[in-house]
């Protein structure tokens, strides 16, 4: 096996950690697949896929019920989860740690319960220009349902957050800030510590939609002093139908359930019921355990990774692929922010991203064509879609010059 | 596959000089078609003669596919009546989904064949006559692939 090392990044075995995540070594159309949908969705290493394995193979039950020993012993994997997924955000306590589906249902639990509960006509929400729809429509829905007015925070023609704008758009009816930690459709890292600061010298509380965040920088939500902090499990190498939602105690203490059913109450007779104890009061239902238990694999795969180093050796590939690309004749790139994760958004001229899409893939490069789940900021930037590429620790040099020559074949392709 | 059985000459001619490309002013007929998913847009523009189609015009955004597939639908359409332009729009479906299909009588809309070998990519070609029949089924329609 040849051994890639790259420049600067001492100790950096690509090569060995591709070898971790078996999807990778297959060919697609004829070519060795390069995997850059990475902001999409991210592979999973056998140490995943191992321990949903191994927990389907022998440990399997319901948790938080049966008195019978697989039940405590799927309990004991489950709550050993919250417990890495706690050390994984520093949080102060599992009590701060909500098992979802995903960045999706976090964001709707705060909007439902958090929103409901705080926000009335005329209150406002503040937004940035960048959202996902994730962080977008459901504002939009507690809005319509309130009275309350969504506010949107501009960003500049990099794809970068005007800080100034939106810290003016703070005021006596701000009721809280949803922003993304990092753009999925641009790549910038906003600077969210220092809207939280703005927003916490007025009072305001801060949604962090972190799902591009937590597998490409570390984060520690005590230190940025988010009050809630959403994510992912498989845009950080773990499973899909899994995510975090970790809220300050004080805060979700204070919330009503969303969701009603088993496990998130602790007394129900015809006429009512009370409710169980934080972390369980937001999770009716028989949770995701083999998602739970992915996810606490995916943390360690990371810790052990380094997300530092995979970072660096990203950034080392993006800069790499914007060179590339904007060598080529007619390809523009969209967002330049100074402070950007590994997303390369781009087009070509005369030839539509969809078209990019299908070429690259018949090439072997797995790219997103689309609008990216922002259709108001590809309004806001003139276009119907960008290519997107997106990079994970597993990327090679290599595949950016597998992506360079098939955009390169686009071109030729539309003359 | 090869690529060029998806991206003919005629594919990319269309896509590059779109024909009766623009608004159609007077109509009395007009239809908007949008595919969420990948952001094409189309609105188709008419003006009826009794049973036919006398004129028509289309205008947007879109991939290679579409846009070539829209272009060679108007050309491919005009003058004929409402009959023959369900027949037609019959024997295109089959082309863009059943392997096998006949291309027989379709004349330039036979280079959309290579689209059945990508799937993904049907909605982009069948765009514009979902829009076509929802603007000849009405005056004024939008229609959506999803």
């Amino acid at each position: 096996m040849s051994v890639v090392r790259l420049h600067g990044s001492h100790g950096y075995d690509v090569a060995a950690l591709r070898a971790q995540f078996p999807v990778l070594g297959q060919q697609v159309n004829g070519r060795p697949l390069a995997y850059l949908d990475n902001g999409a969705s991210t592979q999973r290493p056998q140490a995943v896929i191992d321990a949903v394995t191994h927990y389907e193979t022998h440990l399997h039950s319901n948790v938080h019920r049966g008195v019978h020993t697989l039940s405590q012993l799927a309990t004991d994997a489950f709550e050993g989860a919250r417990e890495r997924a706690r050390r994984f955000l520093n949080a102060a306590s599992t009590r701060e740690i909500i098992f979802t589906r995903g960045t999706t249902e976090a964001i709707n639990l705060v909007a439902q319960s958090w929103g409901r509960a705080n926000v009335r006509t005329g209150d406002e929400i503040i937004v940035t220009a960048v959202e996902h729809h994730a962080n977008l429509v459901p504002w939009q829905m507690l809005a319509a349902a309130t009275g309350a007015r969504l506010r949107v925070a501009p960003i500049d023609e990099t794809g970068q957050l005007r800080l100034g704008a939106l810290q003016a758009l703070l005021n006596d009816r701000t009721r809280i800030v949803a922003i993304t930690h990092v753009s999925n459709a641009l790549g910038s890292v906003l600077p969210v510590a220092q809207v939280i600061e703005a927003a916490h010298a007025r009072g305001v509380p801060v949604l962090v939609d972190g799902a591009q965040a937590v597998a490409h920088l570390p984060v520690d939500v005590r230190q940025l002093g988010a009050d809630f902090y959403c994510f992912s499990g498989h845009k950080m190498y773990g499973p899909t139908g899994i995510g975090v939602l970790y809220g300050r105690e004080a805060l979700l203490e204070s919330m009503p359930p969303w969701m009603g059913g088993g496990d998130m109450i602790r007394t129900v007779s015809y006429e009512s019921s009370t409710w169980n104890d934080l972390p369980y009061k937001f999770e009716a239902g028989t949770p995701n355990i083999s998602g739970a238990i992915g996810l606490a694999a995916a943390m360690d795969f990371l810790e052990t990774l380094g997300i530092e180093k995979a970072a660096a050796h990203e950034h080392q590939l993006l800069n790499a692929a914007t060179a590339a690309l904007m060598r080529i004749p007619g390809v523009h790139v969209h967002g330049t922010a100074e402070e950007k994760s590994g997303i390369l958004s781009f087009t070509l001229q005369g030839v539509h991203p969809h078209d990019v899409g299908t070429i690259l893939d018949h090439e072997g490069v797995a790219i997103r064509a689309g609008h990216h789940c922002a259709m108001p900021l590809m309004d806001l930037l003139g276009l119907p879609a960008t290519a997107r590429a997106s990079f994970a620790c597993y990327n090679t040099l290599a595949e950016v010059q597998q992506l360079e020559a098939a955009v390169r074949r686009a071109v030729e392709v539309f003359h | 596959m090869q690529l060029t059985e998806l991206y003919r000459e005629v594919i990319l001619d269309h896509n590059k000089h779109p024909r009766n490309f623009g608004r159609l002013d007077p109509h009395d007929g007009e239809a908007r078609g949008h595919n969420p998913l990948c952001g094409d847009r189309l609105t188709l523009t008419l003006l009826r003669d009794g049973e036919r189609l006398a004129d028509l015009k289309f205008e947007g955004n879109g991939c290679a596919i579409s846009m070539a597939s829209a272009s060679m639908m108007t050309e491919a359409v005009k003058g004929r009546s409402r009959a023959e332009i369900e027949a037609l729009f019959r024997r295109v479906h089959a082309l863009l989904t059943e392997p096998g299909a006949s291309s027989a009588e379709l004349g330039k809309l036979a280079a959309l064949s290579g689209v059945r070998e990508f799937p993904a990519r049907v909605k982009c070609a069948s765009l514009c006559w979902h829009t076509l029949n929802a603007a000849l089924a009405s005056g004024d329609a939008t229609v959506s692939t999803e």
